[in-house]
């Protein structure tokens, strides 16, 4: 059984669905990478698995399995005790992220005392603990420390702190780097990384930072238009992109544009809600679209490794099939 | 790659004037028209209040004195205690009403737009020294200054409407200073000013018209506020002195006839609540509408 | 947090001799000679303007006149009344208590409503609940008082006989003068029935000067607090697990209320002025009545005295508000 098993799921906004119809699992102690540019509804789908979407979002699924229970089905409570606790979640500003009139042990122990209880000196010690666990020096005085006080770095450490707080078996991390310096980034991916093998957790790792996942990851699920367009082993997918989008995707990042005079570029937007077109999504964007691509939307191309959602799949020298 | 927002995916034909844009924002909001469509009604009433209004409203008919409203007497909303038409008297107050707003808004704003221009603009101890007098004013209640200001002139609609938009003149003052240093550290300033436009063009050409938004609105709030106000003067006995048909005075003329007219109380002010809602919300609907914050 | 107050403190001192400033240049702005208008139609005799010009030191260069104002002003001396002769610091303490009593008791009503209201109303965003909040605020703030304070007593008091028309407690009452504050002096009294009396006198007051802070607050409330709700702290704190309540209570009211905060001490100023058509339509004896009273019979001394104590008081306010603001805010508190 999967830590975590998301059947059909779909989030609508006012008749816009940011996310389509995905299906992705993770086991413990996996890393899974989910990519794609923003609006391809990578972040709205880890919200609606925290429970996170509010009116007048709609989440819908076949199923969406916690270890076997369906957390749409389950008591508003039930999922509650679930989320914070065995799911947690740590986001992309940690700056914002922290709420400003709290003490950083506050907030710390408050997670601490709504799942677990115990006594307030257990939780004192649980929390010092937590903050010398992500590496804040000092962790005692930094109990009584205001978030406005830390470092972005800092921050997403605390946040880190608060979500390992009851040893959840599921990680969500949304872009947990994006807002932070280039060097501390590295140190809180290590950090991150090195926590998910200690406490064999499922983490979900989303990002738009494609070199990270190639490195890191297990598996990776590539999302476009809030569709998943390609899932495989990470280092696969890296390799021998199947899909058009994830090969664009990949020869626009920094690193394979050196020794190249110009970054490649996908040309053209994600689509919105109004000016979304027939057939495939990617058609407009697509190098490769054939007829077929603006009429008829594609199904999912199962292989022993993977899926691909293209009419047209690359081969491994990467160009279409046919 | 490349961090692609597709925040807004509405697809415009063609680019809306700026007047579309703002109607398109403020006529979602179903109060700011309906107070739209009652000042411009008053407005109206006003401007043709001598051949809208039923009879003069300081005639007095001692032979009607106190009359309930009725359809056949007569008097629509009545007569007063001396025998005056309590219509003719709202009508006639509108247009005292609206002119005491006008001379308010237009004196304070200028003088405030004027203050606050110089205080972002100058900066340094001219600023000081305006925004410690602004500091100094707020720290009144502007109605009680108001009433000091008049008790010393004496009172008279003039007055009161001087005391009204003295008091009124700081907040335009803030208002004003807060957006032209803002709009001061903006690059199109710097450059007109590297391109040698002197302080006078930089101040009304450039900074001036990038501030109107929010003026605009807290005159608005200026206009409901003056009105009230001058209503209250009025019925203090610090505004329009007897006969004037103002809302406020007509109140104060009523107070002992609570008991036994409720129409003589009841219906300036249900005339001045009205008035006061729908410049209210006017001002709330052009803060969303003009207030590109809001405007997503 | 020291240094914070120091601050605070600095600004205050100056805003204080503006207003002196201010109230003293209002009385040299009476148009024509102060002393034949004080004396009104009667006139005057030069020997009596003489003496009058000398004991209110008008005959003194203008700066003079300034500096030995502020002198007294100092030393607690705002002149004497000069319908009663007594000094006007005095008259004005005995009145005061009457006037706090009102204020306080309508700030109690505003903030009470008000509060709950503005947090549900933009918890339950959109719905009617939330529709009939901000339109009976707008009305509340777009409310006449003097007209709505007639209406009121129209309705319970001469229709239905609720309350009581005016006053602060029944004529037929004797209470002693210990606090000032009626409904504490009516507590130590012997007489029976005392407090009930004094608290149906305070209801329909305190709800007409209540009012417009009810709207200020209850519409401050909801725009507080539905941008807090869209923080990304709020986001956190549900991700927590948290009960829906905690969220709201905890997480987003301890944001939310910290612009409020400013908001109730700036009702000081309107509750004050408030008082000022209050007082007046309900005969209540506080210093509202009693300034507007000193204008009708151009007491200056009194008008003059009364602004500058009103004036300093709501600077001592906003000065109190802000140091709060700094204690519940730690971006503040701990700012060096």
């Amino acid at each position: 059984m999967s830590l975590l098993e998301i059947k059909n799921l779909s989030v609508t906004f006012s008749g816009f669905r940011a996310v389509d119809n995905i299906s992705y699992s993770v086991d413990k102690g996996e890393i899974l990478g989910i990519v794609g540019e923003s609006g391809s509804g990578k972040s709205v789908s880890s919200m609606s698995i925290m429970g996170l979407i509010d009116h007048p979002g709609i989440v819908t699924a076949d199923s969406l399995l916690y270890e076997g229970q369906d957390l749409l089905t389950m008591p508003e409570k039930r999922r509650r005790q679930l989320t914070g606790a065995d799911i947690s979640m740590i986001f992309q500003d940690a700056m914002t992220s922290l709420n400003p009139c709290f003490t950083v042990g506050y907030q710390i122990m408050e997670t601490l005392k709504v799942h677990q209880g115990g006594s307030k000196s257990a939780r004192k010690v649980r929390a010092i603990e937590l903050l010398d666990l992500v590496g804040i020096p000092a962790p005692e005085s930094r109990l009584n420390v205001y978030p406005h006080q830390l470092s972005g770095g800092m921050s997403q450490r605390v946040m880190i702190a608060m979500a390992l707080a009851c040893d959840p078996k599921l990680l969500i991390a949304d872009e947990p780097t994006t807002a932070l310096d280039v060097t501390i980034q590295a140190q809180i991916i290590d950090l991150l990384v090195d926590l998910q093998k200690k406490n064999n957790m499922g983490l979900i790792l989303i990002t738009h930072d494609l070199a990270l996942v190639a490195e890191v990851a297990d598996r990776v699920v590539v999302m476009y238009a809030g569709q998943i367009v390609e899932t495989g082993i990470a280092e696969e997918v890296f390799k021998h992109p199947k899909h058009p989008y994830t090969q664009a995707l990949l020869a626009s990042s920094p690193e394979s544009a050196i020794g190249k005079s110009r970054l490649a570029a996908l040309p053209g937007v994600v689509p919105g809600a109004y000016d979304r077109p027939v057939g495939c999504l990617l058609n407009p964007r697509c190098p490769y679209a054939i007829d077929k691509c603006r009429t008829e939307e594609p199904g999912a191309h199962e292989s022993p490794l993977g899926q691909v959602k293209c009419h047209t799949p690359l081969t491994i020298e990467g160009r279409p099939a046919a | 790659m490349s961090e692609v927002s597709n925040n807004a995916p509405v697809i415009e034909l063609r680019p809306l004037t700026p007047l579309q844009e703002f109607w398109k924002y403020f006529s979602t909001n179903k109060g700011a028209v309906v107070g739209l469509v009652y000042i411009a009604m008053m407005i109206f009433v006003a401007v043709f209040a001598d051949l809208i209004a039923p009879y003069s409203p300081i005639e007095q008919f001692r032979d009607a004195l106190l009359q309930p409203p009725s359809w056949t007497g007569g008097y629509l909303l009545g007569t007063d205690a001396v025998g005056r038409d309590i219509l003719s008297r709202l009508i006639h107050g509108a247009r005292l009403s609206l002119f005491v707003g006008m001379l308010v808004v237009t004196l304070s704003l200028g003088i405030g737009i004027l203050l606050g221009l110089v205080a972002g603009y100058y900066r340094g101890r001219i600023e000081t020294v305006i925004m410690r007098l602004v500091d100094i004013m707020l720290a009144m209640p502007s109605l009680l200054l108001a009433i000091a200001i008049v008790a010393i002139m004496g009172p008279s609609i003039v007055n009161a409407s001087i005391s009204i938009a003295v008091v009124s003149i700081p907040h335009y003052v803030r208002l004003t200073r807060a957006s032209t240093m803002t709009e001061m550290s903006k690059d199109y300033v710097i450059a007109s000013r590297i391109a040698g436009a002197g302080p006078l063009r930089i101040m009304f050409n450039a900074v001036l018209p990038n501030c109107l938004a929010p003026l605009i609105v807290q005159a608005t709030l200026g206009f409901s506020n003056a009105i009230l106000d001058m209503a209250a003067l009025g019925f203090l006995g610090l505004g329009a002195q007897a006969p004037t048909a103002e809302w406020g005075t007509m109140l104060a003329d009523a107070r002992q006839y609570v008991q036994s007219a409720w129409w003589v109380v009841t219906f300036p002010g249900v005339t001045i609540l009205l008035t006061v809602l729908a410049f209210n919300l006017m001002g709330d609907g052009l803060r969303d509408a003009l207030d590109p914050k809001l405007k997503q | 947090m020291f240094q914070f107050i120091l601050k605070r403190l600095g600004t205050v001192i100056p805003t204080f001799f503006g207003i002196t400033l201010l109230t003293f240049t209002l009385i040299h702005m009476i148009p024509g000679d102060p002393i034949e208008i004080m004396a009104g139609e009667r006139g005057i005799s030069p020997e009596r303007h003489a003496i009058l010009s000398a004991e209110l030191g008008l005959d003194q260069p203008i700066w003079k006149q300034y500096f030995s104002y502020v002198g007294g002003i100092l030393q607690g001396d705002l002149g004497n009344s000069l319908v009663t002769k007594k000094p006007v610091v005095e008259e004005f303490f005995e009145l005061f208590p009457a006037t706090v009593e009102l204020a306080f008791l309508a700030a109690l009503f505003a903030i009470c409503i008000g509060l709950p209201a503005g947090i549900i109303a933009a918890v339950k965003r959109g719905s009617i609940f939330d529709h009939t909040v901000m339109g009976v605020s707008l009305t509340g703030y777009s409310m006449p008082i003097f007209w709505w304070a007639l209406l009121l007593m129209l309705v319970f008091s001469v229709n239905l006989g609720w309350t009581p028309v005016s006053g602060r407690i029944d004529v037929s009452l004797w209470i002693d003068h210990v606090t000032g504050f009626m409904l504490i002096d009516s507590l130590l009294s012997d007489e029976v029935g005392a407090f009930g009396s004094a608290i149906h006198h305070l209801i329909l007051p305190s709800i007409v000067l209540g009012t417009i802070p009810l709207a200020v607050i209850a519409r401050m409330t909801r725009s507080s607090m539905l941008e807090v709700l869209g923080e990304d702290y709020i986001r956190t704190a549900r991700a927590k697990g948290l009960a829906p309540w905690r969220v709201i209570v905890i997480h987003a009211l301890r944001n939310a209320l910290i612009p409020v905060i400013t908001v109730i001490g700036l009702q000081v100023g309107i509750l004050l002025s408030g008082a000022i058509l209050t007082e007046t339509i309900f005969a209540w004896p506080g210093i509202g009545k009693w300034l507007i009273e000193s204008i009708g019979r151009r007491d200056y001394p009194v008008v003059q005295g009364g602004i500058l104590i009103i004036a300093t008081l709501i600077i001592l306010v906003n000065l109190l508000v802000d140091i709060i603001y700094g204690v519940v805010n730690p971006r503040i508190r701990h700012a060096k």
